[in-house]
């Protein structure tokens, strides 16, 4: 299957928009289920708000937050795919690009020391592209993120050692939801990356907290330790906007690669509850979107 | 928990009725500030031609369109969503806003610390807390984009929108020594120890 670049950049263009415009329905789901299990009623009032504004960017074609992130592209390749790779990421940050000034975004993106906005929401590394490989033959899938600062600004990284064990696991990834606060606009997804090196432990924090809601570790072990986190989180009475309440995370997510013996890195990145992603899969039938 | 509609701006005294867990819907004028706009209000001399006394600031950073100036649009600016941000980060900006410009209310999201509590108390003000990440719903309140100034540092300019209906806002830090996330931290850290131990860590 051969790639057009022209049909790259424009979806690349519609990814940003559409992702920062309309929520996935797992992220909606999550809503419905956090709302009814919600006992305090100042909590319940600030969902039924954030609800209310998922319809009010719909039927007003509108975003659903002025935050328009740092975005990131994650790509899978088929192996049938011909494609230069080089032009493929270029084409990519056309689009981006294009998004911005065309509709127009605002530029959340700034050189990190001087400061400068070049206006596009592309800078040096920026939008952020992960490329993998996938074995289905005529395929490609373009899934966009636009990572909001709230929750980005929340990351934290632990590289503890082996003699602390899980329960170093635990007490991070508690004391990262409680040092977090209300900044990260809770209810969020709790990304937690566990093991690797440092900068892999980060990155798989990161695919957990943007793995849409329903889906499990792959891992036997992470799925289990994902179920006791998530109930220990919403115990702790953070709540939506840090102003108390049950509804503290929509879930905890984790992801998981193999470690050193003398290492027990974890990693912590938080989704806010505008968890918006969009996806475009290219295939022999067309470019299908989705979420 | 009352219910307040205010004007902008407003004196100390209306501010100082203001009690946490109260709710606050503002109306007419609303100043929007950021990150840089404080950066170089602070700490590199700039200053702004606004009046900001008695008013109220909303720590954000819109999306706007650039258009002709028009009565419509006497800034050049349409808005296109306007959203709140993350108040802690700028939490050292809260005394000198206040002293040097006499601005009353603060909104934002995520609440602010123990320094702007103490500013709250002795200078009459009030935190207004929004629901963050529903900017399509706060777009609907805002009329107009005024004017703006120090506008070379867009979107972190310094903006002044003409607003109607603007909340419910709660007000979750007042001028009386409350704030609802402090009650909430204490609460939370109390519940940490329960949430670990059910974990089965074993604490030393």
């Amino acid at each position: 299957m051969k790639i057009d670049l022209k049909a790259i950049e424009d979806t690349a263009r519609e990814l940003y928009i559409r992702a920062l415009k309309v929520l996935p329905p797992d992220i909606k789901q999550g809503f419905d289920q956090l709302v009814r299990n919600e006992s305090v009623p100042r909590a319940q009032g600030v969902l039924r708000t954030m609800m209310t504004n998922i319809e009010v960017a719909e039927r007003t074609d509108n975003l659903l937050c002025q935050d328009t992130g740092v975005p990131i592209y994650n790509l899978r390749i088929g192996s049938g795919v011909e494609v230069d790779g080089h032009a493929l990421k270029a084409a990519i940050r056309r689009g981006c690009e294009r998004a911005t000034r065309e509709y127009p975004l605002r530029s959340s993106v700034v050189h990190p020391l001087t400061r400068r906005n070049e206006h596009t929401s592309c800078g040096i590394e920026v939008p952020v592209i992960h490329i993998d490989f996938v074995e289905t033959t005529d395929f490609l899938d373009i899934e966009m993120i636009p990572k909001g600062s709230g929750s980005e600004n929340n990351s934290f990284l632990k590289m503890a050692i082996p003699a602390e064990g899980i329960d170093a696991i635990k007490t991070f990834v508690v004391d990262c939801v409680v040092a977090a606060g209300g900044k990260t606009c809770p209810p969020t997804i709790v990304g937690v990356g566990l093991g690797g090196t440092s900068d892999l432990c980060v990155a798989l924090a990161k695919r957990a907290a943007t793995r849409p809601l329903g889906t499990r570790c792959d891992d036997p072990d992470g799925a289990l330790l994902e179920d006791e986190l998530s109930q220990a989180v919403n115990q702790l009475g953070v709540g939506p906007q840090g102003l108390g309440g049950d509804s503290t995370a929509f879930a905890v997510h984790i992801e998981l690669a193999a470690t050193h013996i003398t290492m027990n890195p974890i990693a912590v990145n938080m989704q806010c509850h505008s968890a918006r992603r969009a996806r475009a899969s290219f295939t022999p039938t067309g470019i299908h979107y989705g979420f | 928990m009352a219910h307040h509609e205010l004007n902008t701006p407003v004196t100390e005294a209306q501010v100082r009725e203001l009690h946490a867990g109260d709710t606050v819907t503002l109306q007419s004028t609303l100043f929007g500030i950021r990150d840089a706009t404080q950066i170089h209000m602070f700490d590199r001399g700039r200053t702004t031609r606004f009046d900001l006394r008695g008013h109220a600031v909303i720590h954000t950073a819109p999306n706007v369109r650039r258009v002709t100036a028009s009565p419509e649009f006497p800034a050049g600016y349409a808005p296109v969503c306007i959203g709140t941000t993350t108040s802690d980060r700028m939490e050292r900006f809260t005394w000198p806003l206040m002293q040097q410009y006499g601005v009353r209310m603060i909104v934002g999201k995520g609440g602010l610390r123990a320094d702007s509590l103490e500013a709250f108390a002795k200078l009459g003000g009030v935190y207004l807390a929004i629901v963050g990440g529903t900017a399509a719903l706060e777009s609907t309140w805002i009329e107009q984009i005024e004017d703006v100034d120090l506008d070379d540092l867009n979107p972190e300019s310094l903006w002044k929108f003409r607003i109607r209906d603007f909340g419910p806002l709660l007000v979750a830090m007042d001028s009386h020594g409350n704030s609802l996330y402090e009650d909430v931290r204490h609460d939370v850290q109390e519940r940490r120890t329960r949430v670990l131990a059910g974990l089965g860590v074993r604490t030393a």
